[in-house]
């Protein structure tokens, strides 16, 4: 038995079969065969190969049907490849007079034509060293048969163990059979973080280098609620786990019945709760589980298309889709918040030192006002089909913010010489992310509509740690006294100056400061949809007398850890019960 | 079109651009192998202005590996019996840009 140690990405425990997807790419040892086994050798190759053909013809096949003939071009020249006969010949060859193991004839050949795309000049072409990849771990996977399954065939649950998921991968999971996630790589925040716990089920990131000491079939525990993750466990931990798994998943279902109840606190102060989304199809979900909105649309997450940018017509369509999902509460879009590790750091070929501090969210918005506008408009466009609301990211001076709105009007004004319908008088806000807008918020009131809180940002910011290295990650502190001080005074100030306030970072969506941000004044929490349930549950249990207490001994502490410590006490006496 | 180079060994040869946007990607690259796989002749191709190695005409990853971008200049030479229909018809695909918007 082992144990591991990590971040949680959502609660939960799952018990599975272990899937290890490979670090970076498959290390083929140099392997000769016997002469004698050549034939069997080249055989296991030949087998290999027409089983690769056949599946990537079954699959390209199944992309024409569902996202049509453009994405299924690529996987012909796949085929092309498989079917190419010097190339056919050269494997073949390297088996036959060399003795070499398929596996290693394979891989050499493969790497060999990475190398010669890795030296091209042009871009698009150097990007086809993964589609060699790609090709070469078809066929090895065929040819070493096993554990490396392909995520989408499943044939029954599994947890998924992997070096790190790329956001497309994370986003895919729904469509499959994994059970639970456990990855070396990531932080809390990071947006695989934030697909993940879209998805709703255990995950427990940042685990080092879990995917090192795994095998495929691996008996795996997740522990997600623990921030554990248990390798070939014990008879005994195994029947205490399925005992654990069967009571979280009673006390999710008792959740379900805070569903149709309102989120009102002991003392009947109402708490509106909104959800957060990443995809348009989401709202309508957030709604299901109680939502009274979309308290934070994540827009960037249109790029995550094998095409890229998206248009301004595919943009308005997933706007207004968002927006009718709700029907007719608010939904507050973000503007773009590229940059880092959002998309923006694969298209420059120059990557910045520092992203983090770099051309990132409304300054790449603002540098790329063609692309800022053609959003806007599309928002705008959207913007009559319900009570849409827009709001720009990483707002650090006031001369952004009027920059930002200056094009927004602009893009309004457009779109009425055009005869196209919009919202005139469409709220604006921003995402308070930084402690210069924190220290600012005054002069903010007096220009937005709303504030919400990014506390992801935020601490990352006020705490100077990049939230995506792992090397750091112990010092982002949600429960750090400064970034509770700087909630209370963003808070404060707002309602002084009656500017509508909300908070949408994930610290909105953990159970641990629900009393706290209900104490310092916060009526308006966005969170994943999955989120909340539980939240709602808590709310309901508290008065907001109580919470005050609490917030005033919270912000009485020193440090991190009595915070968290006082904070974990407060919410037990609260739900005793609950296996949070 | 393509010059009949020696009757006797049935062999013809073309230069032309590549002209659409692209270059030979993934979907050009398709139809040029499929259409030289339509003919009995072997097929030849260098990318004149990268001087690099002629490559096999038929083969996906080969032509894939000639860096042919927009504008550069190939010269197809086809060896067999139908080498001059090979290379009209080569030739013809790649000056019309695979049927793409140049």
């Amino acid at each position: 038995m082992e144990i591991f140690r990590g971040i949680s990405v959502s609660p939960g425990v799952a018990i599975g079969e272990a899937v290890v997807l490979e670090a970076e790419e498959y290390r083929i040892p140099y392997r000769v065969v016997p002469a004698c086994d050549v034939p069997q050798e080249l055989e296991r190759y030949l087998d290999a190969h027409k089983a690769s053909i056949l599946e990537i013809e079954e699959q390209s096949a199944h992309l024409r049907a569902h996202l049509g003939r453009d994405a299924a071009n690529v996987f012909d020249w796949h085929v092309g490849v498989l079917k190419d006969e010097s190339l056919n010949d050269h494997i073949a060859g390297l088996i036959k007079e060399k003795h070499a193991a398929a596996a290693y004839a394979v891989s050499t050949v493969m790497r060999s034509y990475q190398r010669r795309f890795m030296q091209m000049s042009d871009p698009l072409l150097v990007e086809r060293i993964r589609d060699v990849q790609d090709i070469e771990r078809r066929l090895l996977r065929h040819i070493l048969g096993e554990s490396r399954e392909d995520l989408a065939h499943l044939s029954k649950p599994v947890i998924l163990v992997a070096h790190d998921l790329t956001p497309t991968q994370t986003a895919q999971l729904s469509d499959t059979r994994v059970i639970g996630v456990a990855l070396d790589a990531g932080a809390a925040t990071s947006h695989t973080a934030i697909l993940l716990q879209s998805w709703g089920r255990p995950g427990v990131i940042g685990l080092g280098d879990i995917s090192t000491h795994l095998s495929g079939g691996d008996t795996v525990i997740i522990d997600s609620t623990n921030q554990l993750v248990i390798a070939n466990p014990t008879e005994a931990t195994l029947d205490e786990y399925r005992q654990r798994e069967e009571a979280y998943s009673r006390f999710s279902h008792a959740l379900d019945d805070f569903k149709d109840l309102p989120a009102v606190t002991r003392d009947d102060v109402p708490i509106a709760l909104y959800s957060n989304i990443e995809f348009p199809y989401e709202s309508r979900a957030g709604i299901a589980k109680g939502a009274c909105g979309v308290g934070l649309y994540r827009t960037e997450f249109l790029f995550l298309r094998p095409e890229g940018a998206p248009s301004e017509d595919q943009q308005y369509v997933a706007y207004r889709d968002a927006t009718l999902g709700v029907e007719g509460k608010p939904v507050t879009i973000r503007t773009f918040d590229l940059g880092a590790d959002k998309y923006t750091q694969q298209r420059s070929y120059e990557q910045e030192r520092n992203p983090m501090l770099g051309l990132r969210s409304i300054r790449y918005s603002l540098r790329n006002l063609d692309m800022f506008k053609v959003q806007l408009r599309a928002v705008l466009r959207a913007s009559v089909h319900g009570d849409v609301q827009v709001m720009f990211p990483l707002i650090n001076s006031l001369m952004e913010f009027r920059q930002a709105k200056m094009t927004l009007h602009d893009a309004m004004e457009d779109l009425e010489e055009e005869g196209i319908a919009v919202n005139r008088s469409i709220k604006i806000g921003i995402m308070v992310e930084t402690p210069a807008a924190a220290i600012q918020i005054k002069e903010f009131c007096r220009e937005v509509d709303f504030v919400s809180l990014g506390t992801n940002d935020l601490i990352q910011y006020t705490l100077a740690v990049d939230r995506g290295n792992e090397r750091v990650s112990q010092y982002y502190i949600s429960s750090h006294p400064a970034v509770l001080r700087i909630i209370r005074d963003v808070v404060r100030a707002c309602q002084q100056a009656e500017v509508e306030c909300s908070i949408c970072g994930e610290m909105a969506g953990q159970p641990l400061y629900t009393m706290f941000l209900l104490g310092v004044g916060l009526r308006t929490l966005s969170m994943a949809p999955a989120n909340i349930p539980e939240i709602k549950k808590l709310i309901r249990l508290v008065t907001v007398s109580h919470a005050r207490r609490v917030a005033r001994r919270t912000l009485g502490f020193d440090t991190d850890r009595q915070v968290s410590n006082y904070l974990r006490d407060e919410m037990r006496k609260l739900l005793p019960d609950d296996p949070i | 079109m393509c010059k009949d180079l020696a009757q006797a060994r049935k062999e013809a040869s073309g230069d032309v651009t590549v002209v659409n946007q692209q270059g030979f990607h993934a979907r050009p690259v398709m139809r040029f192998v499929d259409t030289a796989s339509l003919f009995r002749s072997s097929v030849q191709v260098v990318n004149t202005s990268r001087d690099g190695d002629s490559v096999d005409g038929k083969s996906a990853m080969h032509l894939m590996l000639l860096e042919a971008t927009h504008g550069c200049k190939l010269r197809i030479t086809t060896r067999g019996d139908d080498a001059q229909e090979a290379c009209d018809a080569l030739v013809a695909l790649v000056a019309s840009g695979f049927e793409e918007p140049s």
